[in-house]
């Protein structure tokens, strides 16, 4: 049977959530970011949100709207600008609280979230500054001894990153939440979505079922299925300014130009008027034209 | 023979940090880095695997600097390696990585997340990114194209990658897959052969490149540096190894990383 239809709007998604969530956003840095969600959260009045990201341009933008009052990261960077300047910036005034993991710890911790265990042990972390400065990081022993040095291990316990939602970029989704993604990058994706309370997927197409590997897509690629999928929004070109190989790559001229927003509260004010007041249709069609100019 | 060139003795000393890994990746982190884990492959490590840069292990040794569509259609890919690979790859221990670092210390602590006190940081970097995880399961190496007392500390603001007194501390269970083998600088090689009066692994002089002296290396560093013995010169390119490094950067991009002094 086909499951039901959750096809729904970012605006209508965004609608439902509320201030303080812990928020999970899929993707890498500056690639296959659910950047249409995260346009629709910035034309909100949501608040103090926790943001949990392997961080590029979603969550410097919400550092700099003020929504995010807490990141949690493996890094955050734009990828071709390494530093992300607006997450920067409220690092060094002090605007956001920061938890900052190492990349592998936060797979595990959003494993942890979607297996539903308390915590997965690592080497990664032991010895250095995280467990000292993120207080809630704890070691385990493992009960178990060595078979050499008969030596009971401390390993770091990595705790589960539950999220109360989750937002993920798929190139291709049914109408009940079955997603394909393409390019060679998984990413933590399927991880995100499992580790969420409620998960959303915003696609590029929206397509039948029986369509979803037309083309000759491989069966790999059908990664994220229905059953941990509550809505589904067609968002053409919704993950811009960030990649989404092989449909479209990064747009470096616009990244160039938010990034460059965070040298005034003028120029931030500017970008914002011309670009973030805008619903989704009027900043695809504005982007349409950038375009244009450009070639 | 002309005196070589600043960049290539980099490029040669960054390919020497590999030699003797034998099957495992070479992933070496920035331009200079990628040049010298490239010309060990291709010419004294020819079992090391390297990556495209993003989510593939090739089997070729391709020059640097290609465009996406270049390097797509270049690359002999041996394995799919996704990021969640590559954390299941080190994991394992099978890779020897080279990073960067903002701040490097005497035990070989690095720090690439921020200056200053991290809770209230004077200048936010990149976060902590692999290196915690990376120092930990596997050999890693450091460059450093820009050796000054700002780089090379006494004690680094925040440890990412765990040096040897870090290490020590955990005590040999948790450590036993450790291991800092080079920093490779503008000026010169560091290895850990020294140590200090706990019989800690410390930041040890192993090689000066021409024209730089001991001293030079000394004034540049704001940490202690074991100077054991007679230091030799770092030594440049053999002629199959400037060949290959004309091949692997024809545009030249290592020597803008490191002019010629």
């Amino acid at each position: 049977m086909p499951g039901a239809d959750k096809t729904t709007t970012v605006d209508e998604i965004v609608g439902e959530l509320r201030p303080g969530m812990v928020v999970g956003i899929g993707g890498w840095g500056s690639r296959r970011k659910p950047m249409a969600i995260v346009r629709a959260i910035l034309r909100s009045d949501l608040s103090d949100l926790t943001i949990v990201a392997y961080g590029g341009p979603d969550v410097g933008l919400l550092c700099r709207s003020g929504q995010a009052s807490h990141v949690v990261s493996g890094f955050v960077s734009l990828d071709s600008i390494p530093l992300e300047p607006h997450y920067r910036a409220a690092r060094q005034s002090g605007s956001i609280s920061a938890s900052e993991l190492d990349e592998g710890m936060f797979l595990l911790g959003l494993q942890a979230a979607a297996w539903r265990v308390p915590f997965l042990p690592t080497r990664a972390g032991l010895g250095s500054d995280i467990p000292r400065l993120m207080d809630h990081i704890a070691t385990v022993r493992s009960p178990y001894p060595d078979p050499e040095s008969g030596e009971h291990e401390d390993l770091i316990a990595v705790p589960a990153l539950t999220l109360d939602v989750a937002f993920v970029h798929q190139h291709r989704c049914d109408r009940s939440g079955n997603a394909v993604w393409l390019g060679e990058d998984p990413f933590m994706d399927d991880l995100f979505v499992r580790a969420a309370d409620r998960a959303f997927v915003t696609t590029e197409q929206v397509v039948p079922t029986e369509e979803l590997r037309s083309g000759g897509v491989d069966i790999t690629r059908q990664r994220i299925s229905r059953l941990d999928v509550d809505g589904v929004a067609e968002t053409p070109n919704g993950a811009h300014f960030t990649e989404c190989p092989p449909l479209y790559g990064r747009d470096e001229v616009f990244q160039q130009r938010y990034a460059a927003t965070a040298k005034s509260d003028e120029a931030w004010g500017a970008f914002a008027a011309e670009f973030l007041e805008l619903d989704e249709q009027g900043y695809q069609a504005k982007v349409a034209e950038l375009s244009e100019v450009a070639r | 023979m002309s005196a070589p060139r600043r960049a290539d003795v980099c490029a040669v000393a960054i390919a020497e940090a590999f030699r003797g890994d034998g099957e495992r990746l070479c992933n070496p982190i920035g331009n200079l880095p990628l040049i010298g884990g490239r010309l060990a492959a291709a010419t004294f490590e020819p079992l090391l695997a390297l990556t495209d840069g993003f989510y593939t292990l090739i089997d070729d040794v391709p020059p640097v600097g290609l465009d996406d569509e270049e390097r797509l259609a270049q690359r002999v890919v041996g394995s799919w390696n996704p990021y969640r690979e590559m954390f299941s790859l080190l994991w394992h221990g099978r890779r020897h990585v080279m990073m960067g670092a903002t701040q490097v210390d005497r035990y070989g602590n690095q720090n690439i997340a921020a200056i200053g006190d991290w809770n209230h940081p004077r200048s936010q970097l990149l976060g902590f990114r692999g290196a915690p995880g990376n120092t930990i399961n596997h050999t890693t190496s450091y460059w450093v194209p820009n050796h000054s007392p700002k780089v090379v500390v006494a004690a680094v603001d925040v440890v990412c990658g765990v040096g040897y007194d870090r290490a020590a501390e955990l005590g040999p269970a948790s450590s036993r897959f450790h291991e800092i083998r080079r920093v490779v600088t503008n000026l010169c090689v560091f290895d850990f052969s020294g140590r200090d009066s706990h019989g800690v692994p410390v930041l040890t002089l192993r090689s000066t490149h021409p024209g730089v002296s001991v001293a030079d290396v000394v004034s540049a560093s704001g940490c202690e540096v074991a100077v054991l013995g007679d230091i030799p010169t770092t030594r440049g390119p053999d002629d199959g190894e400037s060949d290959q490094l004309e091949r692997l950067d024809p545009a030249g991009s290592r020597f803008a990383e490191v002019p010629d002094p």
